[in-house]
């Protein structure tokens, strides 16, 4: 009853409330840890259930939803859930009888819940009459009426079309969005392992490198130490931001995310740019002038050993890209966007185009013309996470 | 069954003390996540100390694999043993030290285990450790030996929020944000630290302290443990509460960055150019 309804209003609201937790919670609400108060319930249940501060308030919301009606009926569950503790097999009846007894319209249902709640002092199970199990009164599980109140517990019978009609495996179709955690997996692919020469630091034990050497001595040990490998992979990472960008806006944050937090590169700088990269590039998603470098001082910092991820729907008019010299504060005799795009990606040899449009997409979009000019250029995936996959596995592809 | 209510000096909202209690009855993991100075850490200890109970401190730090906190066979030692001969190198148990994990599993009274800042290791750690804090038991190949903990200990684990944690690990765990202190809250927290602090004092301090907090882009803002220590050295210096009204003293102590201090300097009416 109210109790499941308020699992699936959870699901609802978009929270990932398991079975597992759900279970746990019954578990607990089965020790008496919830004080028989909505607020100890609250409190109970959101701790059990919700596993990060920021599904705190949809939690609230689908609470809020879920027991409204309740605030006055407010020490429920406890005595309630012992009643219906030890549920008994469904006892032979009348189906024309308690079809007729049963058959009560939702008002009356509540009316007489509220009413055995307040008459109810024991467990009644097999009945006709109270709140319990495995019998034919409309209050309780497991048992059978034509119309009631399931309380806790697991209903006997159920339509197939109802069951179809649910649509329970929903959220397993393909299209969920795609998480920070994800992105962070994914990027861990980028990995190349520094060579053994750095002699400075020897840290680790190099385990062949012993036992070869204690052989060579006949059986005195001699240890071997060598230096740590580590991930050698530097990377630049451009952002398209603003204008035609902003629908896409999350998924280059959560990307951005990703990457920032992720430890295992050995640098990592990121810039923006406007639609494509012009003279200049931005240290802030808001491409201000006074936050901003001369691309051609970024292409002489950054070694050609950086791998390159540009971020953008590449979605611009042709002209835009061959002959305007781009940004709000260009100069006569600047390159147009184009060339510095060739500049950039002939510098870097190894670098990719991440697309946020989705790849079936790209030929009918109304950037398909500029996009099949910059594939041209660099190599495009789309951003989901098997495009990304796959563009990480071509960066560290040796060429 | 035992409840936890908070310690002489730390002061616990309602909601985390049934959150804490929750999480020992259902025997679950407590996952405390929060502002920096929120007072993860310390829950630990309050809660070590209200139940009379020994605390284990697993520190988790960036190269902190999940085998560290179950044991180490020290093979090496035991290599450079067996070259002179030393006794006892054919009992391999002399070699196997047990982690933080195995140490409280080992205890011989129920005992509480911190893992402290479990976002700072490797973003697989976590799934790691699942079977580990499941069925409290691990094996060590090298003896052929199973670790059951002899009483469960009653895990808390500390996140800054700077990874994301696996689903898998999270919904095994009773979950609690520590949400930054009101005012109210706060001056029972100064109260307990500071059981006899002139009251003037006190809401001078609580008020420069959240107009602190609140002044505009501050990388990093105080937090309780700062304004404990500011306290501290109010009442040291022996200021006067009415001095707080303007330029703080000590901001230092308050805040920890140049470009923050800067921030609080107080704004003079001159425009920018004439200065």
């Amino acid at each position: 009853m109210l109790f499941l309804n308020f699992f699936y209003a959870l699901r609802a609201n978009g929270l990932k409330v398991s079975l597992q937790e759900w279970l746990e919670l019954l578990q607990a609400l089965s020790l008496g840890l919830a004080e028989p108060t909505l607020l100890g319930f609250y409190q109970l249940s959101r701790c059990v259930l919700v596993k990060s501060e920021a599904d705190y308030d949809r939690f609230d919301q689908a609470f809020a939803a879920t027991f409204e009606s309740l605030e006055h009926t407010d020490p429920i569950t406890q005595e309630l859930l012992r009643y219906l503790e030890h549920t008994v097999e469904q006892q032979p009846y009348d189906k024309d009888e308690a079809d007729r007894r049963t058959n009560l319209t939702p008002q009356q249902l509540f009316e007489l819940l509220e009413r055995r709640l307040q008459e109810q002092d024991d467990v009644h199970n097999g009945g006709t009459k109270w709140i319990g199990t495995g019998g034919t009164s409309p209050l309780g599980h497991s048992g059978y009426s034509l119309t009631g109140i399931r309380v806790a517990g697991e209903g006997q019978r159920n339509a197939a079309i109802q069951v179809a009609t649910q649509r329970k495996f929903r959220d397993f179709r393909e299209d969920a969005t795609v998480g920070v955690r994800q992105y962070q997996m994914a990027l861990r692919r980028l990995r190349q392992m520094s060579s053994r020469q750095d002699a400075a630091a020897q840290l680790e034990l190099d385990l062949d490198g012993t036992i070869a050497k204690t052989s060579e001595n006949a059986g005195r040990l001699e240890l071997v130490m060598a230096p740590p490998r580590k991930n050698a992979i530097k990377l630049l990472l451009l952002f398209d931001s603003g204008g035609s960008m902003t629908p896409y806006a999350q998924m280059c944050a959560k990307l951005f995310q990703a990457a920032s937090k992720a430890n295992h590169f050995k640098d990592l700088q990121v810039y923006y740019f406007h639609n494509c990269p012009y003279h200049l590039l931005y240290k802030t998603p808001e491409c201000v002038y006074s936050q901003s470098v001369e691309t051609q001082r970024v292409l002489d910092r950054y070694a050609p050993e950086y791998k390159l991820i540009l971020v953008g729907d590449a979605s611009m008019a042709l002209w835009e890209m061959r002959y305007y010299a781009g940004g709000r504060a260009s100069r006569p005799g600047d390159l147009p966007g184009l060339m510095w795009l060739h500049k950039l990606v002939s510098r870097y040899s190894h670098s990719i185009w991440l697309n946020p449009i989705p790849e079936r997409y790209w030929g009918v979009t109304k950037g398909r013309d500029s996009i099949l000019r910059i594939q041209s250029e660099v190599s495009m995936y789309p951003l989901s996470l098997e495009g990304l996959e796959r563009g990480l596995k071509s960066l560290i592809a040796r060429r | 069954m035992e409840q936890f209510k908070g310690s002489n000096g730390y002061i616990v909202s309602e909601d985390l003390a049934r959150t804490v209690n929750v999480a020992i009855a259902l025997e679950k993991p407590l996952l405390i996540k929060g502002e920096p100075g929120t007072g993860k850490t310390m829950l630990a200890h309050a809660i070590s100390e209200a139940l009379g109970k020994k605390l284990y401190i697993w520190n988790i730090k960036s190269t902190t694999k999940a085998q560290d906190g179950l044991y180490v066979y020290d093979a090496v030692q035991r290599l450079y043993d067996s070259q002179f001969g030393v006794a006892g190198v054919d009992d391999i148990a002399r070699y196997i030290k047990l982690g933080k994990l195995g140490e409280a599993f080992t205890s011989e009274e129920q005992c509480i285990l911190l893992i402290d800042e479990i976002d700072k290791a490797d973003l697989e750690f976590p799934n790691d450790l699942l079977w580990e804090l499941d069925q409290m038991e691990f094996y060590i190949h090298e003896t052929r030996e199973t670790i059951k903990a002899k009483h469960r200990p009653i895990v808390v684990i500390t996140s800054n929020a700077e990874k994301e944690l696996p689903d898998a690990f999270l919904r095994r765990c009773i979950f609690h944000y520590i949400a930054f202190p009101e005012a109210e809250e706060m001056g029972r927290i100064v109260k307990a630290h500071f059981p006899d602090l002139d009251g003037q004092l006190l809401r001078q301090a609580l008020a420069a302290f959240y107009m602190t907090r609140e002044l505009p882009d501050l990388q990093k803002k105080p937090s309780t443990s700062e304004l404990l220590d500011w306290i501290r050295a109010l009442v040291l210096g022996g200021i006067d509460p009415a001095a707080l009204t303007g330029e703080l003293p000590y901001p230092g102590v308050l805040l920890k960055k140049n470009e923050d201090l800067e921030k609080l300097k107080p704004q003079t009416n001159t425009a920018p150019w004439r200065r």
